[in-house]
């Protein structure tokens, strides 16, 4: 018996590697569970003007987009490089976000519908023009908590 | 009878299947908040209501004006960003109760006791040809007037920073400093672009 330990220590035993995959399954369902795929594709170019004051959006699942800028390179021939508006997936006028609001009101419930929040992603070159428009219709359809969707800026560079 | 045990499949590429995944959902995974400066407006007033608008005094509301070159004027003085945050921290808390700037009206706030309450109200007017950056740049700069104001008093009070009080105490120095911006109408001010 003596023979066989004549190393004098024991090679470390093994770890045991059962439990790897309960451990990365795990880490998987956290990170299936939390990603969100993106829903609509993009068709404007949106750089985000920077801002320092910023606030976190609360609740992203009352909040509706209103992507507003140029349009990507691949639809440029067709639709020009004039700013638009992107609803879901398509380029729409300012008279049709009266429709595109109810429709997003309407799939909230009815406890959230005060609280709906329209974040306004706009390319920072954009004229105001648009902006306007886009902002007295919200009004119209009383929309009214709206946010201005920004990067945030770093402080510490000097402006 | 030959009836074979069916064998063990083989789970020692279970891990590798799993991690496969969980990379794959680590990469698409975006946990990124969108973040920006939050506004309410104003709601649309019937048409005849849009007459008889609140009467604010004139020495209450100073008028923030961006142009259609990005030019911006803080009441009647031509002004660079950089300064409109100081120059509206200065209207709004009126330190020498100049007469032509906000009048305080003395408030009971709940919880903190009576504080005069400035009535200033900044409202901002830009053209149609402004830039989406230069307006939010402006927004920017008085939310940070403000947010400098509450901070301030948080400071004085409290002995802290507004973002780091309470619920409770957040709320005393909302009142105490409100954050009047007013979108006004949309009104072409600088011509044409």
């Amino acid at each position: 018996m003596g023979r066989f330990r004549k190393n004098g220590k024991k090679a470390a035993p093994a770890i045991s590697t059962a439990s790897l995959p309960d451990i990365v399954f795990m880490l998987l369902f956290f990170f299936m569970i939390s990603t969100s795929f993106r829903q609509t594709d993009k068709l404007v170019n949106v750089k985000l003007p920077a801002a320092t004051e910023n606030v976190k959006l609360e609740r992203k699942d009352l909040t509706s987009y209103i992507y507003v800028g140029s349009p990507i390179l691949a639809k440029q021939a067709q639709y020009g490089t004039d700013s638009r508006i992107q609803l879901n997936d398509s380029y729409r006028t300012v008279a049709e976000i009266r429709d595109f609001i109810a429709a997003e009101r309407e799939s909230l419930a009815e406890a959230d519908k005060e609280q709906m929040c329209v974040a306004i992603k706009s390319d920072e070159n954009v004229r105001m023009g648009i902006i306007t428009d886009i902002k007295q219709e919200l009004r119209r359809c009383s929309a009214l908590n709206i946010m201005y969707v920004a990067r945030q800026a770093d402080v510490n560079a000097n402006r | 009878m030959a009836s074979k045990e069916t064998p063990q499949i083989n789970a020692s590429s279970q891990a590798d299947i799993a991690f496969l995944l969980l990379v794959f959902f680590l990469i698409t995974t975006t946990m990124d908040v969108d973040k920006g400066l939050r506004r309410r407006l104003p709601p649309m007033q019937e048409n005849q209501q849009q007459q008889q608008d609140i009467k604010v005094n004139r020495r209450n509301v100073v008028i923030v004006r961006i142009n259609s070159q990005d030019r911006i004027m803080v009441g009647s003085q031509p002004t660079d960003v950089s300064q409109i945050k100081d120059k509206i921290v200065e209207f709004i808390t009126n330190p020498a109760d100049d007469p032509n700037m906000p009048e305080k009206e003395v408030k009971d706030i709940k919880g903190f006791g009576s504080y005069p309450v400035s009535k200033g109200v900044v409202s901002l007017q830009n053209d149609k040809g402004t830039l989406y950056n230069s307006y939010i740049q402006v927004q920017n700069e008085i939310v940070k007037a403000f947010n400098e104001m509450r901070d301030q008093f948080a400071m004085q009070n409290y002995g802290k920073k507004y973002a780091r009080l309470d619920e409770a105490h957040q709320k005393i120095v909302k009142d105490a400093i409100p954050q009047n911006i007013s979108e006004a109408e949309p009104k072409d001010v600088g011509g044409k672009k």
